[in-house]
């Protein structure tokens, strides 16, 4: 065989396996088909359970909710919120079956109470302090103006001079 | 007005203060909402080659008990293994174990390869029963009391210095109540 028929044949050979490494991948099936969720068939009921998915967070990924996150436990607990609404629970109740297992951590919202009061009127409150510290400052800062002591005669005379001075 | 000028010092050792005491906290570590109650209600087969599966009413039986949950996939279960197998040859405690999400087969082979510390398990196949208990990254531990109160829980690989400082002072506390 000729160097020139070899490397046509090495060309071909790799455009097999190629091609058939590509026909590989194409067959696969897309990887979330493996963790994909069972939607409820009642889209009105399926449209609730994906609101809860939302406000709940992942515990594995923490700053996501489950509605975000692949993490297998979010999984579970989507099936599990989807099971409950299946079954005929109300959105607290279902939300409440969860605080009851993980705290009130899981709500992604925190609930507003006595042990997040410093969280929810913490913003305000340092609002409220700096904002009078300002008009304070403002404030102290007129009066000081205002009580300054009348200008001298000679004074008036310098400022009368400077306002005259043609520009 | 002198003092108005330290204000800003003490605003920052305030938040300095505040902040230095964010980051020893570890943020993994969720305070459990199911201290102070009731196991949650659950019947779970034992894993295969074995008798006793684990349920809800074996841990009302009067003893305190260390309920583990492991998986043959977990990797950090490896780390504290050999720490509940002592506890378990030592008999200072009675361990059971939960098998979350893990095949029968699959967690009877790590069992047999590296030893069975556990009293009883349960076969938790789809997690649902771990996610009763509040579980959410294993391997976790529960200190259960002789009337099936959870009152303590470890989350993570227990260490040696887990068990001095938390884990065995909480046997003892829940034995004297």
């Amino acid at each position: 065989m000729s160097g020139f028929a070899q490397g046509w044949s090495t060309i071909a050979a790799r455009a097999v396996r190629a091609s058939l490494l590509l026909a590989v991948v194409a067959m696969a099936p897309p990887a979330h088909a493996i963790t994909a969720d069972t939607p409820l068939v009642e889209p009105r009921l399926e449209a609730r359970a994906i609101l809860l998915h939302k406000v709940l967070r992942c515990l594995v990924c923490q700053n996501q909710s489950i509605h975000d996150s692949n993490a297998d436990l979010a999984r579970d607990m989507r099936r599990i919120v989807r099971d409950r609404i299946a079954t005929g629970a109300s959105d607290e109740a279902v939300i409440q079956s969860i605080v009851a297992r993980y705290g009130d951590w899981v709500l992604l919202r925190p609930p507003f109470k006595t042990k997040t009061l410093a969280l929810w009127l913490g913003p305000a409150v340092i609002l409220m302090l700096a904002t009078a510290g300002v008009l304070a400052y403002f404030r102290r800062r007129r009066t000081k103006a205002a009580t300054a002591p009348p200008l001298t005669a000679e004074e008036q005379r310098r400022l009368n001079a400077l306002l005259d001075e043609p520009s | 007005m002198r003092l108005g000028y330290f204000t800003p010092l003490a605003v920052f050792a305030v938040l300095a203060l505040a902040l230095g005491i964010g980051l020893t906290l570890e943020p993994r570590n969720i305070p459990s909402a199911l201290i102070g109650e009731l196991v949650p209600t659950f019947d779970l087969p034992p894993v295969a080659g074995r008798e006793l599966g684990l349920a809800s009413a074996d841990l009302k039986g009067g003893e305190v008990a260390l309920v583990n949950v492991f998986a043959s996939w977990c990797g950090a279960c490896r780390i504290e293994h050999p720490l509940l197998m002592a506890l378990s040859r030592q008999g200072v405690v009675p361990v059971h174990g939960l098998a979350y999400k893990d095949r029968s087969a699959n967690a009877a082979r790590w069992l047999n390869q590296f030893g069975d510390p556990y009293r009883r398990i349960g076969l938790d196949l789809d997690g649902r029963v771990g996610i009763d208990w509040g579980v959410y990254g294993v391997p976790e531990s529960f200190i259960v009391d002789g009337r099936g109160v959870i009152v303590a829980k470890h989350i993570g690989p227990i260490t040696q210095r887990d068990l001095n400082e938390t884990i065995l002072p909480a046997i003892a506390r829940a034995r004297q109540r």
